[in-house]
């Protein structure tokens, strides 16, 4: 990559002061995304891959802080941005998809106003302009009768209906990148793969770019480019989605890929990593995956692993990486 | 929502009903009325006669069917005292009674809402601390208090406003009204703070706990993802959404206030119903008392319907049933 990344985050540290200590949430995460480039981020529950998404988008709410680290897009640092400036970027240069589509639209709003409300913020259109953008927008994430369906309110769309209107809205102000926190988690195994086709073809069409929250290596391995994996709070592999699917060299990248149902080879018992992620607040010296490791020796617990190249386009931060073939 | 409003109709009717007969007993077990009009030497001749020009002769289901038949017919008695029909008496001093509460709801709310809903979003400030300690005070400092300070400092003391009565009215439709002069409204300000705190207290709690509530919603984080603004997210999005409770205890207190503002009326003489009422009581003025606790029901069942309606407006998830 010659050009200026879209999106680069440089060693970003968000952390949430509680009462019970100091959550490094996100301690020190690097990676970068290129115009029209999909990114998978991926990682258990608790692993910071939400906090990350946040923190582009400066919705870090208290007690959480962006401690360190920059946001750059197009090289503008979003971390110094002030409010009006980052409301600015906010839905019109990057925008967001949440989870739960139950809850992410206003239910006391029809689902027009709530469309409307975009570009009435980011563009100058006039009403009617702005009514036939949404119908439009509305009729592209394939929701029939948009006119009509634009009076009614989010109950009286199902699940993945919303979760096509929360997409619609994301889109409506043709933003250049898209976070998408875990979008189809909250949905039916057989609307999850409409909602991720219609993500990908919409992105395509628009050239926009996207990290692809989630925990579900499956989806993401079909949909991104390259993939950043995180645990604890901090990358401990990357690389493009064919090399760190195929081969991966982090023994926790390994376990999650093991633990996808494979129709092809199936297996008696689905294989699962051991034990769980350690407790945040209170993380063991050395590294973080250690306890749950098959390949950990003395020097795992003494000397954290940085980030370092391995075989292909992939990184990881790991003392005794996997080689090609080799199982972990 | 024809057939809703025709069941509420007939529920307003009931409650209605079982308010006059619950009045009507509560009256004849309190006091003989008889001896509030005779002379205090009247014979028993002249009791028996005065007895029978009020109706009180009758056993009291008769009494109750002839109070309850001219209650249909319109006629809701006379006062014993005044000699006037008891509905007259009420409603010509209604109107003060409306304006001071209508003014002290306008004022709750205006201070309430903004402060609750910056409290709401604010938790941890210092200025959110200050506002919810001087909201207890509110709830916990007694009406006739504060009405009597506001009069030792601002009647006596710096001699601001004036301490009593309504001042200047204007007529308009046949109804008096102080709150389209200057003079008038120089003597509502002291009742209408006073009569105000204790509602503005309640629905500034009530708004900073929905406000809290609704922050932790996913759709206030999309508001501001999508760049909405600080006040939009807010106002438009969370105040809504917390709304509800505020507007029940809205209607609650509103109908409360018209029907009992009775101590801050003595208090600033504001000739409103509440005075009138007291002064009822005082003197066992049965017809007037019956007829001012029946429309104070009437009042309540009618804001009750008017909050119902108000919350379908709100939320479209709700209907009418």
């Amino acid at each position: 990559m010659t050009d200026q990344p879209l999106l680069a985050v440089r060693d970003l540290r968000t952390h949430f002061h509680t009462f019970s200590g100091t959550v490094k949430a996100v301690d020190g995460v690097s990676f970068e995304i290129g115009q029209g480039e999909v990114m998978g981020l991926v990682g258990e529950s608790g692993g910071g891959k939400s906090v990350v998404g946040f923190s582009i988008l400066g919705l870090i709410d208290s007690p959480g802080k962006i401690e360190a680290g920059e946001i750059l897009l197009d090289g503008k640092n979003l971390v110094a941005a002030s409010e009006a400036e980052l409301r600015k970027v906010r839905g019109r240069e990057i925008s967001m998809v949440f989870q739960d589509p139950m809850t992410s639209l206003n239910p006391l709003h029809s689902v027009g106003r709530q469309m409307d409300e975009v570009l009435r913020l980011h563009t100058d259109l006039d009403a009617k302009a702005r009514q036939a953008a949404c119908v439009e927008m509305l009729e592209s994430v394939g929701i029939s009768r948009a006119a009509e369906r634009l009076k009614a309110y989010p109950h009286q769309f199902s699940g993945g209906m919303r979760q096509r209107v929360v997409i619609a809205i994301a889109l409506l102000a043709r933003p250049r990148l898209i976070i998408a926190d875990e979008p189809t988690t909250a949905l039916d195994v057989t609307i999850q793969s409409q909602i991720l086709k219609l993500m990908r073809a919409q992105i395509a069409e628009k050239g926009a770019s996207m990290i692809l929250i989630t925990h579900d290596l499956a989806v993401v391995s079909e949909m991104a480019d390259h993939i950043t994996v995180l645990y604890c709070g901090k990358v401990v592999e990357r690389g493009r989605t064919r090399d760190l699917i195929n081969a991966p060299s982090h023994p926790y990248t390994r376990g999650l890929i093991d633990s996808i149902p494979d129709t092809v080879n199936r297996h008696d018992r689905l294989s699962q990593i051991p034990g769980t992620v350690p407790d945040i607040r209170n993380l063991p010296k050395g590294c973080n995956f250690r306890d749950r490791c098959p390949r950990a020796q003395a020097l795992c617990a003494e000397v954290e692993p940085q980030l370092e190249p391995q075989h292909g386009t992939l990184s990881s931060a790991c003392h005794f990486p996997l080689k090609p073939g080799e199982a972990a | 929502m024809l057939g809703y409003l025709l069941k509420r109709l007939i529920q307003m009717t009931l409650v209605l009903w079982v308010v006059s007969v619950i009045v009507f007993l509560m009256m004849s077990f309190t006091g003989d009325p008889v001896f509030m009009v005779v002379p205090i030497d009247a014979s028993d001749a002249e009791i028996a006669q005065a007895r029978r020009l009020l109706g009180l002769d009758d056993s009291l289901p008769v009494q109750y069917w002839k109070f309850l038949t001219s209650l249909l017919q319109g006629d809701f008695g006379r006062s014993y005292v005044f000699r006037q029909p008891a509905m007259t008496l009420i409603l010509e001093r209604m109107p003060a009674t409306v304006e001071l509460v209508l003014v002290a709801m306008a004022l709750a709310i205006a201070v309430a809402i903004p402060l609750g809903v910056y409290a709401g979003a604010n938790p941890q400030s210092r200025i959110s601390r200050v506002i919810m300690a001087g909201s207890l005070l509110g709830i916990s400092l007694p009406g006739f208090w504060i009405g009597m300070v506001l009069i030792y400092l601002f009647a006596v003391h710096w001699g601001i406003f004036p301490s009593s009565g309504r001042g200047d009215t204007v007529e308009i439709f046949g109804i008096r009204l102080s709150i389209l002069t200057w003079d008038g409204w120089t003597h509502i300000v002291l009742p209408a703070v006073t009569l105000s705190l204790a509602t503005m207290a309640i629905i500034l709690r009530i708004t900073r706990a929905g406000m809290m509530e609704v922050g932790r919603q996913d759709f206030m984080k999309f508001a501001r993802a999508k760049g909405a603004t600080r006040g939009d997210v807010l106002y438009k999005h969370g105040l809504k959404n917390a709304l509800i409770p505020v507007v029940t205890i809205f209607g609650l207190q509103l109908g409360d206030l018209i029907a009992f503002a009775t101590i801050t009326e003595t208090i600033f003489s504001w000739p409103g119903m509440g005075k009138l009422l007291i002064d009822s009581i005082y003197r066992a003025d049965r017809p007037v008392i019956v007829v001012y606790l029946m429309l104070v029901a009437l009042i309540f069942v009618v804001i009750n319907f008017l909050v119902d309606v108000i919350y379908m407006l709100i939320d479209p998830r709700i209907r009418l049933k």
